[in-house]
């Protein structure tokens, strides 16, 4: 059978998969299409976080981006795992506890406010968008290079996936497929990591390998060898970083601030039936998450040493089967500069070979002569990887609009039956827009993805924690602090990305922190602003302190929900 | 060590009944609280030191040792520190489980998610 039938095959089984869960697990209930009837088991519940965390970027680009950026790499690995820490120590449980359905409720409610839900609602509209237009493209993508279809009828087909289960099933439908994606998703992803590992090393477990012998009789390790080619072509040491420190560290409280903020991770805490569940799906969803993160870097050392070895100073004739396979795509080039017909790899002017960052996950199969059938695994394993967190994110968005913008706000007088009925509609509507972006990508998609977690940082994660660790912040504290930290990371990325990008360098930053780092200065000001702010104002009136009182201990939970 | 009072209060919260077992459990609850902060603290100090500390501030002078054939610092960075991310939360959850038990605030009584 063909390579290209096979992934035919394999997608399509999957999307059967996905649809039939949906169908099965139907919402009934606003508590079904909430948050899946609070009843999912902690381990359920971890892997269904792990898939709707792990997008289209975690799957195919992140061990691209740290093939490249070496050391400097380590920010995303730290960020998007040590964020769970914070979630799991700080967040999740209190949260399972107030009991409710979305993150807005949580902030509306303890600053007795409707201005701060509604402000709350403005930031996760914000996040969650720029989020999913990436997630869009992700899909049309994989379907653009495996099927060889146009990246439009990529997104529709994954549109239509996404709708019959997010808008019939709800949360209920999203959490039993994001179990199904997770499965999926990581078993393309480790199949061709432990054959490459194989084939560099002889080790068969990639997180080993990476530290052993490359199997070529030099006696080095995998990273010396790396470290000794890249010198030799002009490029920096694969285990040294190239950024400064205190911007390492600044994207990385970004990421990691951002991680524990994003309300689609957060919301998936709302569906465990208790307090003490809470936290421990939280570290089973790290654990599963962890498999694919501690791999990455393995594969990305990998596939940056394979690539130097086979393609540097090769005959373009005798270049590896999957160089020519993926030239037509676009992502490999080269341009014979000195017409010696040899292919020459550095990191001068002198370079010929053109690399794009997602080719060290998708050729994978191809570099370790794998059989079709694998190619069409991660195939469906990309898929999966960005409609599950696509679908987690679009029920965040409609979640917020039908039940804290029109029942807790607009229409208080709307019955349940009518809520859930909106709560349709807008997640319709919002498959749609993302849709749209998937088909037409505003040119800075690509760029505002990772400031989602920047945002994140700055607005909603600053609130939470202090609604729970303080009695004394008040409503205006929180507005004024979530207020300052959006609009000051919103700024300051907006001004160096797109009014004045050539200003974009480290001697024009304030502090030397990037754009990308810049939302932990945000979570910063906001902290010291809702304090400040709260000072000048009376305290929380009495039911609010009795609130967090009660959020602050664990027995009561399963109780309390079923009101 | 009965969860009773506390469930009870948590549900209601109305001042004039149960006044003495109200004190008694907001005593317990304040305790319990410190006891929660206390733990908190020493495992977000190990968070911090790790993640923060070896793998971006110290990384550069860890690296001189070896650790299996990595440079310790950059295997912290890249690998030790999720091990130990994922240890992190399943020791809260242990310890804290114990901490509830002790001054009577944990939700065990409640429907088994199993």
């Amino acid at each position: 059978m063909s390579t290209q039938l096979l992934t035919y095959l394999f997608v399509g089984a999957s999307f059967a998969l996905y649809i039939g869960i949906a169908i099965w697990s139907r919402a009934g209930s606003t508590k079904d299409f909430y948050v899946a009837g609070g009843g999912v088991h902690p381990v359920v519940n971890g892997m269904a976080t792990a898939a709707d965390w792990m997008s289209a970027a975690s799957f195919i680009s992140m061990a691209g981006i740290i093939s490249f950026m070496g050391r400097d790499g380590s920010v995303y690995l730290l960020g998007w795992t040590g964020g769970y820490v914070l979630l799991a120590l700080l967040l999740a449980p209190y949260l399972r506890k107030f009991g409710r359905f979305t993150v807005p409720d949580f902030i509306g409610e303890r600053y007795y406010s409707k201005t701060a839900r509604i402000v709350a609602v403005i930031c996760l509209i914000f996040v969650s968008f720029t989020y999913v237009a990436g997630q869009m493209r992700g899909v049309g993508i994989v379907f653009s290079r495996f099927l060889e279809v146009e990246v439009e009828t990529g997104v529709i087909i994954g549109m239509a996936v996404v709708f019959m289960y997010a808008v019939l099933g709800g949360m209920k439908g999203i959490t039993y497929t994001q179990v199904a994606q997770y499965c999926v998703l990581i078993f393309a992803y480790m199949v061709p990591a432990i054959f490459i590992s194989i084939m560099i090393t002889g080790n068969p477990i990639p997180q080993l390998g990476f530290g052993s012998e490359v199997a070529d009789g030099s006696g080095l390790s995998v990273l010396e060898k790396l470290d000794g080619l890249l010198s030799d072509l002009g490029f920096g040491n694969y285990t040294e970083g190239s950024k400064s420190t205190i911007d390492v560290f600044a994207i990385t409280a970004a990421l990691m601030f951002g991680t524990a903020g994003l309300p689609h991770v957060l919301v998936r805490f709302f569906t465990v039936p208790k307090v003490s569940d809470a936290r421990k799906s939280a570290g089973y969803a790290l654990a599963f998450i962890a498999i694919l993160y501690t791999t990455a870097p393995a594969v990305a050392s990998f596939a940056r040493l394979n690539l130097v070895d086979t393609v540097h100073n090769t005959s373009y004739e005798q270049a590896p089967q999957w160089f020519s396979n993926w030239e037509n795509t676009g992502l490999v080039g080269w341009q014979d500069k000195n017409n010696d017909g040899l292919m020459q790899y550095s990191a001068g002017a002198d370079n010929e070979v053109t690399i794009d960052r997602d080719i060290m996950v998708l050729a994978n199969p191809e570099i370790a002569n794998l059989p079709g059938w694998v190619i069409a695994l991660v195939a469906a394993g990309g898929v999966a990887a960005a409609l599950s967190t696509a679908a987690g994110l679009l029920l965040v968005i409609s979640s917020s609009v039908s039940h804290d913008l029109l029942k807790q706000t607009l229409m208080p007088t709307i019955t349940e039956k009518q809520e859930l009925l909106f709560a349709r509609i807008a997640a319709a509507v919002a498959v749609c827009i993302a849709g749209l972006f998937g088909i037409y990508p505003p040119a800075f998609v690509a760029q505002v993805v990772a400031f989602a977690f920047g945002l994140a940082a700055a607005s909603l994660f600053p609130a939470i924690l202090l609604g729970i660790f303080s009695k004394r912040v008040n409503k205006e504290g929180a507005i004024a602090g979530m207020l300052l930290g959006l609009v000051f990371t919103f700024s300051y990325i907006v001004y160096f990305k797109f009014v004045s990008p050539e200003l974009n360098s480290a001697e024009h930053w304030w502090l030397g922190i990037s754009p990308e780092g810049i939302g932990f200065i945000g979570m910063l000001l906001n902290i010291g602003v809702a304090f400040g702010v709260s000072r000048f104002y009376a305290p929380p009136p009495a039911e609010v302190q009795n609130l967090v009182d009660n959020i602050r201990i664990p027995s009561g939970a399963a109780i309390a929900q079923s009101h | 060590m009965s969860e009773q009072p506390y469930e009870h209060q948590s549900e209601n919260p109305s001042p004039h009944d149960h006044n003495d077992q109200k004190t008694l459990s907001q005593k317990n609850a304040a305790s319990y609280w410190q006891a929660n902060l206390r733990l908190l603290a020493k495992l977000l100090a190990i968070w911090f030191a790790l993640s923060f500390g070896c793998g971006i501030l110290l990384v550069d002078w860890l690296d001189q040792f070896t650790f299996f054939g990595f440079k310790l610092g950059f295997w912290i960075a890249q690998q030790g520190a999720i091990y130990v991310f994922v240890a992190l939360i399943f020791i809260y959850a242990w310890r804290i489980q114990i901490i509830e038990r002790q001054y009577g605030v944990d939700d065990d009584a409640e429907e088994s998610s199993v």
